[in-house]
């Protein structure tokens, strides 16, 4: 039924990422209500879901540019994603 | 304790299920074919992120992608401002409201392939109106299907022949909503006419052009069935834009692969862009 998507493992271990985010914020949503709204480094207005998104959007642009600039292997840009995350979290 | 009310979340179901369907399953499809090579048959071989390193570094994408910001930076420059003019200089009650708003909304009622063989048959240098008129009674040389300066400004043209009227159906929407109170008092105040829209017309237009900025960002970014009518992307590939350079490659070449690595930068680059403006623009009401 799922063949005509082309699952590959890795693909499919990215997105179960992305929804297990998701899912984590849903979950802190419901015990703390109100997105835990606050203005960050940036002067803008930012709750949970929004740094989720500025982390994920901002991780592909630094695997792109990577890719694109320098290329193979991608521990760098794997390491500044994940300091680009923490950072959206705890400044942004 | 305040108690909060979940309910909400099953009226937002069905829209869950339904951009599931029509954009998240298609989406995740992309993302697997642009790790993969197929010959067709539903058989995929692994590749990585060669598509990727390959789409970034080719001399093709750089030159459809230049050309698809040009022609979006180009509209977007005449658009919202001849739009804002228009509307300024429409009639506010009367008559000719009707009128005036029937007329301007009649081109965007014509669908998308429809404009781009009118304007294809209007603008042939030997049988169109224009471009018969054009060479053969004012002696100007023009030749969208030969010339790459003619094609860009007769897709340019064209642009802003269909789509201008949104920014001023938008525009006029944010103006007719000023109360007559704004006025009476700038009047008073002696403002000039200049004063008047910089501090009065121009903030409460404000939200409306954002979103009017914002779609006409976002549709013409993505456009594709109008040129490739017009000029199907020549000549040469002059008019080549973003979406008719991936069509080519994924139907035309059938390399799902890298054109599902393409389609994925594409929509990194329309995402950040939106979400830059968006987020610049509605930042001052925050705080």
């Amino acid at each position: 039924m799922l063949s005509w998507m082309a699952w590959t493992w890795p693909t499919a271990l990215l997105f179960i990422g992305i929804f297990t985010a998701i899912g984590t914020l849903i979950m802190i949503e419901i015990r703390h209500p109100g997105g835990d709204e606050r203005r960050g480094v940036l002067g803008l207005t930012t709750t949970r879901g929004d740094r989720l998104f500025i982390s994920l959007l901002g991780t592909s642009y630094i695997f792109l540019a990577w890719l694109g600039l320098v290329g193979m292997p991608l521990w760098t840009p794997l390491g500044l994603s994940i300091a680009w995350g923490i950072f959206c979290f705890w400044k942004v | 304790m305040k108690t909060v009310n979940h309910k909400g979340w099953y009226f937002v179901a069905p829209v869950l299920v339904l951009v599931a369907f029509n954009a998240l399953i298609p989406m995740m499809t992309v993302v697997n074919y642009s790790v993969q090579e197929t010959f067709g048959d539903n058989v995929f071989f692994w590749e990585g992120l060669t598509w990727f390193e390959q789409i970034l570094r080719s001399d093709r994408f750089h030159a459809a992608l230049g050309r698809q910001f040009m022609f979006t930076a180009l509209i977007l420059l005449i658009e919202v401002p001849l739009g804002i003019a228009i509307a300024l200089s429409m009639p506010r009650k009367g008559f000719w409201v009707p009128v005036c708003l029937v007329t301007m909304a009649l081109p965007m009622l014509i669908p998308w392939n429809v404009v781009g063989a009118m304007w294809n048959i209007f603008t042939l240098p030997d049988i169109g109106l224009l471009g018969y008129f054009l060479n053969h009674t004012l002696g100007i040389n023009y030749d969208m299907t030969q010339d790459p300066v003619a094609a860009w400004v007769t897709i340019i043209t064209m642009d802003v022949w269909h789509w201008t009227s949104l920014v001023v159906l938008l525009s006029y929407a944010g103006l007719v909503s000023i109360p007559d109170a704004y006025y009476q008092a700038a009047k008073i105040d002696g403002a000039s006419n200049w004063a008047v829209f910089r501090f009065i017309q121009l903030p409460k237009m404000k939200n409306v052009l954002t979103i009017a900025i914002l779609l006409r960002f976002m549709d013409s970014f993505n456009i594709y069935t109008e040129p490739f009518v017009l000029t199907g992307g020549g000549p040469g590939n002059s008019t080549t834009l973003l979406s008719i350079d991936l069509v080519k490659i994924a139907l035309g070449q059938f390399d799902l692969g890298p054109a599902a690595a393409m389609s994925l930068i594409y929509f990194a680059i329309t995402l950040l862009v939106s979400w830059l403006f968006y987020t610049l623009m509605t930042k001052d009401d925050q705080n």
